[in-house]
Order: structure tokens, then sequence, then C-alpha cells
């Protein structure tokens, strides 16, 4: 997946010219939003353009954009990243959540992205619901083997999903 | 066919039962058929002529059988074709069900059985024993109750490999589970509530430990999938912990949570899960299911009712029928 900002000018005919380059190359534009409220002081307009594209084909599509006089803000490719969602039962709080978080986040190929944690009464296990996200399938059973192996040190309970 | 039944709890009788009231439609499947002993931990009958069911059922209900007969002498002594071995479940040693089986085995006597115990301790002793005897050992009461299982797969899926298995084995764990989903309750209150309406044993740690889902893993491993595997080899988290906010958590992201028993090439797990609301294991009440993947046929997914005593009696007497018919 590819997002960029191209700045268009203000006139008919504008947009057919980032398209035409996608759709050439076998791209499927997924949304077009035109950010009027943003108009540049050139007047160019920014439009945010989503495309599902080959990675291959991502170098040649920004070039052939660009060859034709049209200004690329910004782009980037959205990394294929694969998630899982876990839950977690015990002394979250109290068993240094941070270095929970922390041994997931270090490891540079997977990270917690979503966590929200229920504390039912003071002293009482708590519940927290965890998502963990990685660069592929094999770095996200490595990244859940770690949190099970942390959360068994802490005497904490990995629900894992099926 | 002479048949001896070996146990007379709630198994035993509900079979007993069967035998009885559908007799003229078992009949044709069976041949004529006749109960020639009756026995149970203390006690037992017998008439090689076949015994009056009603009459031993009443002598049950009124006090317990006369001691005219043992299981052991019946096992080793008595002429019969078919042994129902439905005495309870032991996974420690198996006994007193894994002495019995063997004595039948070792006699030529095929063997239907609802008892797990000597299955997980020496499935593939029995096994071979069975094979050099040329007799047959027939389990499909021993997991999931009446929900087709081990004929499901070794008859209508024959020819495939089951690559592995994941499914919801014990219903007194579901129903739990099901109920702190539905009411957001604590287990302690469930369980209690479960206790009342019979679902859960005063002691209910075989169930709720994962003790029970374990050892029919164990024997669906080796029944399917062609596995050696012992219950110690199953990796084994209960129930216990599970909290009413951890559903009011994982609903709130549209997931759920059951026990889930699973087994594949690279372990044997029983555990609480965390499924999604709308996924076909997200039962609820007492019942089982099983989602089996194959190598052919995809996915194959069955459901039904996991314990009950006809509901037991059912999977019984469809190995009786399948003995009876693949013997001739």
């Amino acid at each position: 997946m590819l997002t960029m900002v191209v700045e268009l000018e203000d006139k008919p005919g504008q947009l057919i010219r980032v398209l035409e380059p996608i759709s050439r190359l076998g791209g499927n534009v997924i949304s077009v939003t035109h950010r009027r409220d943003e108009t540049t002081p050139l007047g160019r307009i920014p439009v945010r353009i989503a495309v599902q594209i080959d990675d291959s084909k991502v170098d040649r599509l920004i070039e052939e954009i660009e060859s034709r006089g049209i200004v690329i803000r910004s782009y980037n490719r959205i990394k294929h990243t694969v998630t899982t969602t876990l839950l977690l039962i015990g002394h979250i709080i109290h068993t240094d959540l941070r270095d929970t978080i922390d041994r997931i986040d270090e490891t540079g190929f997977a990270e917690v992205v979503d966590m929200r944690i229920i504390m039912p009464e003071l002293k009482k296990p708590s519940t927290a619901i965890i998502k963990l996200s990685a660069l592929n399938e094999e770095k996200l059973r490595e990244s859940v083997r770690i949190l099970k192996e942390v959360c068994m040190g802490k005497g904490i309970r990995v629900i894992e999903p099926l | 066919m002479r048949i001896a039944i070996v146990g007379f709890g709630s198994v035993g009788r509900g079979v007993a039962e069967v035998l009885m009231e559908k007799r003229d439609v078992l009949k044709s499947y069976l041949g004529d058929y006749r109960v020639v002993a009756v026995t149970d931990s203390r006690g037992g009958v017998f008439d090689e002529r076949g015994l009056n069911l009603k009459e031993v059922l009443e002598m049950k209900r009124r006090g317990g059988l006369p001691r005219e007969i043992t299981s052991i002498e019946v096992v080793r002594d008595v002429e019969f074709d078919v042994c129902i071995e439905v005495t309870p479940t032991n996974i420690e040693d198996g006994e007193p069900g894994l002495t019995h089986i063997e004595e039948c085995l070792k006699r030529g006597i095929d063997v239907v059985t609802s008892n797990k115990g000597p299955l997980v301790v020496a499935f593939k002793d029995l096994m071979d024993l069975a094979r050099k005897n040329g007799a047959r050992l027939m389990f499909e009461a021993t997991v999931g109750g009446a929900m087709p299982v081990v004929k499901l797969a070794k008859i209508d899926l024959a020819g495939n490999e089951i690559v592995s298995v994941k499914g919801i084995l014990n219903g007194t764990c579901n129903y739990i589970l099901s109920r702190m989903e539905k009411e957001l309750l604590p287990y302690e209150i469930v369980l209690e509530e479960a206790r009342e309406l019979g679902i859960a044993e005063k002691d209910p740690t075989y169930d709720v430990e994962g003790i029970d889902a374990g050892a029919k893993l164990v024997i669906i491993a080796n029944a399917l999938m062609g596995m050696n595997a012992k219950f110690r080899d199953v990796e084994r988290f209960g129930i216990t912990e599970i909290t009413p906010e951890a559903f009011k958590v994982a609903l709130e992201s549209g997931y759920t949570i059951r026990l889930i028993a699973e087994a594949n090439r690279d372990y044997l797990r029983v555990s609480p899960r965390l499924i999604p609301v709308n996924h076909p294991l997200a039962i609820h009440g007492t019942l089982n299911a099983l989602q089996i993947e194959t190598d052919l046929a995809g996915e194959v997914f069955v459901i039904g009712r996991g314990a009950g005593s006809r509901e037991t009696a059912s999977a019984i007497i469809s190995d009786l029928v399948c003995l009876s018919r693949y013997s001739r």
C-alpha cells in the first residue's frame, strides 16, 4: 500500500495526470481526498491518494508522476504488518507494565500497538487486551513467544487467540 | 451377538435402556442380540440365554445388582462376543477398565468403550493387542459424547490426513465460560450455578483444570493423527483464573473466551483462547464442537452433545452397529 500527497493545480484535468500512470502500472486506487482547506500559497490543492500497488513498482510510479511536473509533497509505503490480539490476566501494573511493553518494542520487529486495561479492585488481578503488530507472521509468533515468557516470569496469564 | 455390559453407572444403564427400547430397529443391524452379563463395581448378573434388562435395571434402582458374578470373572471366563466397557475413567493407571479391556482383547473379544482411562494410558498397546488377537476396540464414546469424531475421521474422511484439530471437548467448562460471557459474573458464582444444575461435579477439578479435555485430546491425537501421545504431553491450563473483566475487554474487541483443546504436529494444548464471537467454535451451553483440518477435505466442523447418558449410549450403539456390519 502506498499513500502519497500530491499538489495539484486547481483546474480541470489535473487529477487524471496522476491516476493515469497508476492505472498503467496496475495499481488500484483505494481513495482520493482533496484537502481544499489546505490550499498552498501558490494556490495548489493537496490531494491524498492511497494506492494498492506492487512494491517493486512504487519507485517507477513516483518517477513517472514527477516527470510530469507534478509535485509530490510526501509519500510513504505502509509496511505489510500482521497483528494479533491477546488477553493478559494478573497483576499487570504492579509487575512493571512499562517493562512488559518495552520487551516487545525493543525487539525492533514487533510493537505493542494498542492496550486496554481494566482494574477491578485494589490488589485484585487486572485484565488487559493487548494488540501486537509485527513485520510478518514469523516475527509475530516470535513476539508472542517473548510476551508469554515475560508474563510467565511475572505470574501473568496470557490468553492467546485461536 | 452376545453382549456383556461391564460398568453399570449412568452410561451402562443408558445403553441397557436403548438396547431394550430399540430392539426391533437394532435387530436389523446387529442381528439377534442378547445381553448375557451386566456387572458393576460391587456385583453382577449373568444368564447365557440373555438377561431381562428391565429386571436388571429395576434391581440396580432398588439398591444394587446381586453378587452372582464379578467384572473380572465376566471378562476372563464368560462366553460372549462384545464387551461394552463403561466403568468410570481413571487417567492415572486406567484401572479397572484397562484390565477389563485387555482380558477381552486377549480372548479375541471385541470391545466398545466410553472409558477414556485405558486409552489415555495405553492406546498403542491396546491397539496392538487387538490386532494381534483379531479383535477390535471401538471408542467413539470416549471423545465428544454423541458428537461423531472417531468414525467421522476414520470412515467418512478415510484417506485424509488429519493435520490439526481444535475444539471444545468439555461441556462443563463451556457452560461456565458461555454463562460468564453472557452475564459477566465471576467464575465462582457461575460454577456454583453449574453445580446446582448438575452440570459441574462437587469437585470440579477434573473438568475446570482441563484434565477431561486433555484426556480426550490425547485419544484424538493418537487415534486420528497417528501419534503416540501421553497425557503428560498435553500443555494444560484451566479456566479458574478467567475473570468477568476478561470477557468485558474481549467482547469490546469482538472476542470471547473458550477452553480450546488443540492438537497439531507441534503441540497438544488445552487452554483458554480468545476467539472471534462469530467463530463457529464460539458456542454456548454444554455443547461440544470440533474443527478438523484435513489435507483433502479442508476443514470439517462438527457440533453436538458431549455428555449425558443417552447421548453417550448413542456413540456406543453406533460402535456396536459398526462392529456388526463390518464383521461380515
